[in-house]
């Protein structure tokens, strides 16, 4: 589906300014054919203006930003031919029927009369919607709103998919059908991207751009991502008296990333064999019961909460 | 363009018009309803003046005087009273507007061969129901007057006595000069002001109020696609609610339609497109409902009700707000409308009014598409 000469998205130097207020902050980025790469960030930390600059909503304040080899600023109309966009808010008609949904949006994308039935047909199946044609697109539940977005942002068959919040307010269960629909669209060349800030989802993405303050702080794999930003190993302890164990381990030279996590701390280490007695010992000097300590593996949400912890304490 | 886009977007449109009740009912009960209003309630004839007299004479001369009152349709004569202070009372409380005073000596002057003062007295809160009170009751005297020269001619064996002018008095266009004529084919210059520019006001407010307008212009429609598309389902209300209150006009009111229905068809499509691209425009700047249906009455229910000639003549206005009228295009159409009605004037002689609407109409189309981008902010 897509031109193999051309990097389906790619950005220099993206910026966006809000008056004084920097949203994107020279954001370099490079999406390739059939990947799903996934933003992660806290809200507001730009994720959505920079989803909506390379959708051509946006005018980028300085920078480059090509879509489908074509210039976002300069050209968006090419660029939204080729895109299909679903917004972090519901944003069909809920007046309409669902049919009548995917006949408007089948005919803002041109969607050649020959195909208009079979596509509809798609859309529905996909999105679970067969049967459901007449009902108005208001009273359906979360989930299968999302789904019916999605298929009316993907009518027009584009290369380039992009996804901002999409599972927001979903339930588990949509949330995952929702995801098998974007690994299936990306199998067949889609590239994908998406912003969330559900940890779990974040798994499903084959790359992982990190934003923080308008800027990208970490980028990679899921798993490259844990390997970067934890170097050396996640401990997990359990003890009793959390709080001041917090504040002990904190004056641990070795010990980094101290977070609580549940009714658990989490701790890395540069090695797991020496660091684990080391702790041990500090905890029980000052009376508190260590129950369980061992390595584990870490989440994304570890990577996410030290990241930003770190950002955080070096900007203030 | 793609028409593909064009149809959906109109089609969409008609949809969403249609499960709207709020904008179904306006659609169809306000023409009707301003129809009745403004044919019912809008008045600028004067009859039937409540009229309170103190006779002090009160003989056959004083009543058969008082005759020529009550015969008029212009006045009713409500009550006879017998002294001075029931007199003020009415005027003061309103029960009257006019109190004829006879003098005790009517007839004693009558037959000395006058003049004799008949005493008017006037409620004028309202000038002009007073202005047109008092040139009746003039006017009820001089014939009186005539009628007695006449009868002291014949009794004096003299030949009748002609006035040596007469004025012979013809009205033209509106002969039976009621003001529900004039009115009426006005209130449809009115409602298309306020249907057409009220209800598009919404149309493209209401998609950045509920989040749509995202999603629509991550597509690839065009703004000239998106305003065509969103006027033409108007439009086509606006030429129905037209039929509908000429229908109306002609049917109930009884107004005489004279002019061409081609002329009437070209100036209401160059008004609704005047009224339609203004309330997009407004719509598009506003970016929420409320404020754009305000601004849209405003701009168009505003001039149309007061610069248009609709309630006074445009000539009689103070020259500044003349000038102004020159910008309200519910002006054009106005002259319009009434000329078509009652002169059935033909189409060379309206050719200014009709440029007029057809320049403001290329100005407003071209505002419209120019005004609208795709671009969240």
């Amino acid at each position: 589906m897509t031109d193999h000469d051309t990097i389906p998205v790619l950005a220099h130097d993206l910026v966006k300014r809000f008056g004084d207020f920097v949203a994107v902050d020279h954001i370099n980025l490079e999406a390739r054919a059939g990947e799903v790469v996934g933003f992660l960030g806290p809200n507001g930390s730009g994720k959505s203006t920079t989803i909506r600059m390379l959708c051509g909503l946006l005018r980028p304040s300085a920078g480059q930003a090509l879509v489908a080899g074509f210039d976002v600023a300069r050209k968006p109309e090419q660029v939204r031919r080729r895109i299909g966009y679903m917004s972090q808010k519901f944003s069909l008609y809920n007046d309409l029927q669902v049919i009548e949904n995917i006949r408007f949006f089948a005919g803002m994308y041109d969607v050649p009369a020959s195909v208009l039935h079979e596509r509809t047909e798609w859309v529905l199946y996909m999105a679970g919607l067969v049967g459901r044609e007449s009902t108005i697109t208001g009273t359906l539940p979360g989930g299968w709103k999302q789904r019916l977005a999605l298929g009316c942002a993907v009518l027009h068959r584009p290369s380039i998919l992009f996804l901002d919040e999409p599972t927001s307010g979903v339930d588990p269960i949509s949330r995952r059908r929702f995801w098998e629909l974007i690994h299936a669209m990306a199998a067949e060349g889609v590239t994908v991207l998406v912003t969330t800030h559900y940890m779990d989802e974040a798994e499903y993405c084959n790359r992982l751009v990190l934003i923080f303050q308008g800027r990208i702080v970490a980028s990679g794999s899921p798993t490259e991502l844990k390997q970067q930003a934890m170097a050396g190993e996640l401990l997990l302890i359990e003890c009793d008296r959390l709080g001041p164990a917090l504040d002990l381990l904190q004056q641990v030279p070795d010990a980094r990333h101290v977070a609580l996590f549940g009714k658990a701390l989490h701790v890395v280490v540069p090695d797991a064999q020496t660091g684990i007695p080391r702790l041990r010992a500090v905890l029980s000097a000052h009376g508190i019961a260590v129950s369980r300590i061992e390595p584990i593996r870490a989440s994304l949400e570890d990577v996410f909460v030290s990241l930003t912890a770190q950002l955080s304490g070096q900007r203030t | 363009m793609r028409l593909h886009r064009l149809i959906a977007v109109i089609r969409k449109e008609t949809i969403q018009i249609r499960r709207d009740l709020a904008s179904l009912l306006i659609t169809v009960t306000m023409p009707l309803l301003f129809m009745l209003a403004f044919g019912y309630g809008v008045r600028f004839d004067v009859k039937h003046i409540p009229v309170y007299v103190y006779d002090r004479a009160g003989n056959q001369q004083s009543q058969d005087f008082l005759k020529h009152f009550q015969a008029s349709e212009y006045f009713r004569i409500v009550k006879a009273v017998d002294n001075y202070p029931a007199l003020i009372q009415a005027l003061d409380s309103g029960a009257c507007r006019l109190a004829i005073v006879i003098p005790i000596d009517f007839s004693e002057q009558l037959g000395a061969g006058g003049p004799v003062a008949v005493q008017a007295l006037v409620d004028a809160t309202d000038n002009n129901t007073a202005n047109i009170s008092l040139s009746y009751s003039e006017a009820v005297v001089q014939s009186y007057n005539q009628r007695l020269r006449l009868d002291w001619s014949q009794r004096h064996g003299l030949s009748t006595v002609q006035s040596p002018l007469s004025v012979d008095i013809r009205t033209w266009f509106n002969e039976n000069l009621e003001s529900t004529a004039n009115i009426v084919p006005g209130v449809i210059a009115i409602i298309m002001a306020v249907i057409g520019s009220f209800l598009t006001s919404l149309t493209v407010a209401r998609e950045w109020e509920r989040g749509t307008m995202e999603q629509l212009v991550s597509t690839p429609i065009t703004p000239l696609e998106l305003m065509i598309g969103k006027l033409v389902p108007y439009f086509v209300i606006g030429l129905v609610d037209t039929v509908l209150c000429a229908a109306v006009a002609i049917r109930w009111f009884e107004v005489p339609f004279r002019g061409q229905w081609t002329v009437l068809f070209l100036s209401c499509t160059l008004f609704l497109i005047v009224v339609l691209s203004l309330g997009y425009v407004i719509s598009v700047v506003a970016k929420s409902q409320l404020a754009a249906s305000q601004a849209a009455l405003i701009a168009t229910f505003l001039p149309a009700f007061l610069l248009s000639g609709f309630l006074y003549p445009v000539d009689q206005m103070p020259a500044a707000t003349q000038i102004i009228t020159y910008f309200v295009p519910a002006r054009y159409f106005m002259t319009i409308l009434r000329d078509v009605f009652l002169k059935g004037t033909s189409l060379p002689f309206l050719m200014d009014d009709l440029l007029a609407l057809a320049l403001f109409a290329t100005i407003l189309t071209i505002l419209a598409t120019r005004v609208f981008h795709k671009k969240l902010t």
